[in-house]
């Protein structure tokens, strides 16, 4: 298998606080990969990680060979692995296609040689045009097409997740890393969301995905990492993972009220998906 | 070598007083989040009631220093009550706005009542300065750097000893947290700017004395308040108290053995020696966010 | 309408003075309003476009009249070990363009320094910049003669190749002047905004992280905005050191800026016209408010008006004025956003 993406023996200490212990994970070329675990396994500091956002105090990422160590988000951005956030997936005082343009962002870049001067003296209209048309193309391509006039921030919550994704596919990502993109998504947003990661995948994008909606995380990985206080506990395909004691462990081991949420939860993601 | 000592307790002079408006800063940016463009404004206020009570009302000079202390205080609670409470919940940036709003109309309030013409306000004490060897330093700022020493403890055992303090430093870690905690944080905010601007006011009302009082006389304190503040990390109040000793030592220094025209230069060069080598302030705990 | 209204507003500007009949003190207040505009202007690009508040923007107009009026006066002096820097006059029009490299300069060295952390750094690193230029003009004597000022500094002339050189020394001459650079000011905004550095600016305002995420560098994109304000502020002071043909430390005091914020705030910042609009509105106050009130009570209203306006009309008059005309009328074109990508 080739890596696309390889996390070396990274850890991540907030003062006396271990975020990650030791995280060690190949991501092949062109798979789903899921990262998984409890609340504060230490998911989202990855991501960060893998993103430029934190250093990490031990360790490196290499992504197409390339060491991830020192350079900051944009830079990392610009070399192919984009992002979507958890919380904040949106410009929202722009509209979603001005979203999509300030996606856009990296690409003008590689059109005028110099951006800033073409823009002063007006000759940036060529470049505009094709990068209108790329973003119009992206957000039919996500479903979106319809809300492109709209204020990004007067989305409904899971379109805002789209308009995440669609920025990120702006930036003509190698790989994307999607934190948590179908929580607060009924479960028809998560279904059509699921074929959305599939056709992504299809366009030759690896895809790492943290998610704590385990019937969508079983059904749309192709592998799965299991993290808990900031250690790899377990990985393999979906299957495997469902039966392995030591995840059962790690998720049921969290106290009775947090399992009979989660069994909740289950239940009525069960439901929705059948 | 006599010229250093003199410059050292100098130093010490000015720097209590610094180290007053840094606090009273420092702490308002800490526990409130607002950049507080009206400190300079409540210096020049408190030097002025220091005026009016010492020139004006002849009251004892001992009486008006707690006097303008007051003032400053009510006049601090009064500018987060009027303005800074209704912009609850706006961010850093248009609080900022509004206080710079209210320190230009402060500052042009104290220039229309009291006119542009400088004042001086008479002291108690003895022309003759205290003789120490080679060394000689008057009275008045023996006083002044007392007294500013007095309020920086007080203004500790205030923070670290009683309830109000531990509800500030609960507001200060996590507000939200406080709240919930049972803290009234809408109290906290006001207690907070009030005793920052006594602080502010207090400086005024002790540095009146040894200069002149004039209406422009905040604009500088403020930016050198600044200066203190970002070299102590933005919040730190040890950090402010220290960083108003160092700005004293740097421009009693720069006055003494470079140039006296810029002596109100080295807060500056300060601002821009932290910012390159070590943005988060002196002394910035290693685990402080924000 | 969007187009129509700043359109509107150039025409009777232009026609402005013929009706005023050469009234030379409302054609004097028009003049340093329209100065002080082109300072809101740039202010804005910073403020309302990046979300970073200058706090020492006078220290770039300021800088811009010094270097302007020092580069036509010429100067004689001594650096230090025995050298002397002497300089001969050169046409007001190359301290114009040396103001916009010098104030330039400065707004750079400031960005790279105050960038490098987020928060109030920028504000109180512009604050105490300005301060220092200050001490600097006030006590570098030999060079600006500190506070005795500055004076004989020669009126802006204007030179085409083949055609000849005119000197502009009567107001009515500044006052074109000053439209000429406030709208080539306008249309450079409006330029910058709608293009991919524009959206740079936006992103990074309205969500840092996510606009990292998406390749677009922060020191940099802010720095350039902080270089380009900066440079329109010393283009502005060039103006209005050529006009009022002397200049004293007193440039550099506080309430302007304090000023052009009120301006920008006013009239809305992130908006084209509002910096404009607002500029108009309290640089032509003075004037209405001259009789009735001492300076330094006018300046007691404009605070108390800044804040009034926080609260009341947070965005700016643009902005508000803009949602009133949107929900009267059914269509509800976003008036005046500075966005022609939204334009189809």
């Amino acid at each position: 298998m080739s890596a696309i993406l390889s996390v070396d023996h990274v850890g991540v200490r907030f003062g006396g606080l271990v975020a990650i212990a030791d995280l060690h994970l190949d991501v092949a070329q062109g798979e789903i990969l899921s990262l998984i675990g409890p609340n504060g396994a230490g998911k989202t500091t990855a991501f960060n990680v893998m993103t430029g956002f934190l250093k990490p105090s031990q360790g490196d990422v290499r992504f197409r060979g390339t060491s991830l160590t020192g350079l900051s988000p944009h830079a990392i951005a610009r070399l192919g692995l984009a992002r979507t956030f958890q919380r904040t997936s949106v410009f929202p005082d722009d509209t979603v296609f001005d979203n999509v343009m300030i996606g856009l962002h990296g690409q003008g870049a590689q059109m005028a040689r110099a951006p800033l001067l073409a823009a002063l003296i007006g000759r940036a209209g060529a470049g505009e045009r094709q990068l209108r048309a790329r973003a119009e193309a992206l957000l039919d391509w996500v479903g979106l097409g319809a809300r492109a006039q709209e204020k990004a921030g007067a989305l409904a919550y899971g379109e805002q997740r789209l308009v995440g994704v669609a920025l990120a596919l702006a930036t003509e990502p190698a790989m994307l890393l999607l934190d948590e993109p179908v929580s607060g998504m009924n479960a028809s947003e998560t279904r059509v969301f699921v074929r959305l990661i599939r056709q992504i995948r299809e366009r030759g994008i690896t895809i790492l995905l943290v998610e704590h909606d385990m019937p969508m995380v079983m059904e749309v990985s192709d592998r799965i990492v299991v993290l808990n206080y900031g250690r790899l506990i377990a990985e393999g395909p979906p299957e495997a993972i469902r039966s392995d004691p030591a995840v059962i462990e790690a998720y049921l081991g969290q106290g009775s009220a947090a399992r009979r949420a989660a069994a909740e939860a289950q239940a009525t993601r069960e439901a929705a998906h059948a | 070598m006599d010229q250093l000592i003199q410059h050292l307790v100098n130093t010490l002079v000015l720097g209590g007083t610094y180290a007053l408006l840094g606090i009273g800063l420092t702490l308002i940016f800490g526990i409130m989040n607002v950049v507080n463009f009206t400190h300079g404004a409540l210096y020049t206020v408190g030097a002025y009631l220091m005026y009016l009570a010492v020139a004006a009302l002849g009251l004892n000079f001992f009486l008006a220093l707690p006097v303008a202390i007051l003032g400053g205080l009510l006049f601090g609670a009064a500018i987060e009550l009027l303005l800074l409470r209704p912009f609850r919940g706006s961010d850093i940036d248009t609080t900022m706005l509004v206080m710079i709003g209210a320190g230009i109309a402060l500052q042009s309030g104290t220039l229309w009542v009291f006119g542009g013409v400088a004042k001086a306000i008479p002291s108690p004490f003895p022309e003759a300065p205290l003789q120490l060897g080679p060394v000689s330093v008057s009275w008045l700022r023996l006083f002044v750097l007392g007294a500013a020493l007095g309020l920086i403890a007080v203004t500790y055992v205030m923070i670290n000893r009683t309830r109000l303090g531990l509800a500030m430093r609960a507001a200060f870690q996590d507000a939200d947290t406080a709240a919930l905690m049972g803290v009234n944080v809408r109290l906290i905010d006001t207690a907070t700017f009030a005793l920052g601007s006594s602080l502010a006011a207090a400086a005024g009302a002790l540095l009146g004395p040894v200069y002149v009082v004039f209406p422009q006389m905040g604009g500088l304190a403020e930016v050198k308040a600044f200066a203190i503040v970002i070299l102590g990390g933005l919040g730190n109040i040890t950090g402010a108290a220290i960083g108003g000793f160092i700005l004293a030592l740097a421009e009693e220094l720069g006055a003494g053995y470079v140039s006296s025209g810029y002596r109100d230069a080295m807060g500056f060069l300060i601002i821009i020696a932290v910012l390159l080598y070590r943005p988060t302030g002196l002394f910035a705990k290693a685990e402080r966010v924000g | 309408m969007r187009r129509l209204l700043p359109l509107a507003l150039l025409a009777s500007l232009l026609v402005l003075p013929l009706l005023l009949q050469a009234n030379p003190y409302l054609l004097n207040a028009l003049i340093i309003t329209g100065i002080l505009t082109i300072g809101a202007m740039s202010l804005n690009l910073l403020l309302g476009f990046t979300g970073q508040l200058s706090l020492g923007h006078i220290a770039f107009f300021g800088i811009g009249a010094y270097v302007s009026a020092l580069t036509s006066l010429g100067f004689d002096v001594e650096i230090g070990f025995g050298h002397r820097i002497v300089h001969e006059p050169w046409p007001p029009a190359a301290g114009f363009l040396l103001a916009i490299l010098a104030a330039g300069a400065c707004g750079y060295l400031i960005g790279r320094l105050s960038f490098r952390v987020r928060g109030a750094y920028f504000v109180i690193v512009t604050i105490s910049f300005a301060e220092v230029v200050r001490l600097v003009a006030l006590n570098w004597v030999e060079l600006t003669q500190g506070p005795l000022a500055l004076t004989g500094i020669p009126a802006m002339s204007v030179g085409v190749p083949g055609l000849g050189n005119w000197t502009l020394r009567t107001k009515l001459q500044n006052y074109y002047l000053v439209l000429a650079v406030g709208t080539l000011c306008y249309l450079l905004v409006a330029r910058l905004v709608g293009s991919r550095f524009g959206r740079a600016m936006r992103g990074l305002k309205e969500n840092e992280s996510l606009a990292l995420s998406v390749g677009i560098n922060a020191t940099r994109t802010l720095t350039i905005a902080a270089v380009i304000s900066a440079a329109m502020a010393g283009a502005a002071g060039s103006l209005y050191a050529h006009y009022l043909r002397i200049i004293d430390p007193d440039v550099f005091a506080f309430s302007t800026t304090v000023s052009m914020v009120i301006m920008v705030v006013a009239g809305g910042k992130g908006t084209l016209m509002g910096p404009v609009i607002g500029g108009l509105i309290f640089g032509l106050l003075p004037v209405a408010l001259r009789p009735v009130m001492a300076p330094e009570a006018q300046w007691i209203v404009y605070g108390i008006v800044l804040i009034v306006i926080l609260f009341v009309m947070p965005r700016g008059i643009v902005p508000g004025l803009s949602a009133l005309l949107a929900r009267r009328r059914p269509a509800p074109a976003p008036l005046l956003k500075p966005s022609p990508a939204v334009q189809r």
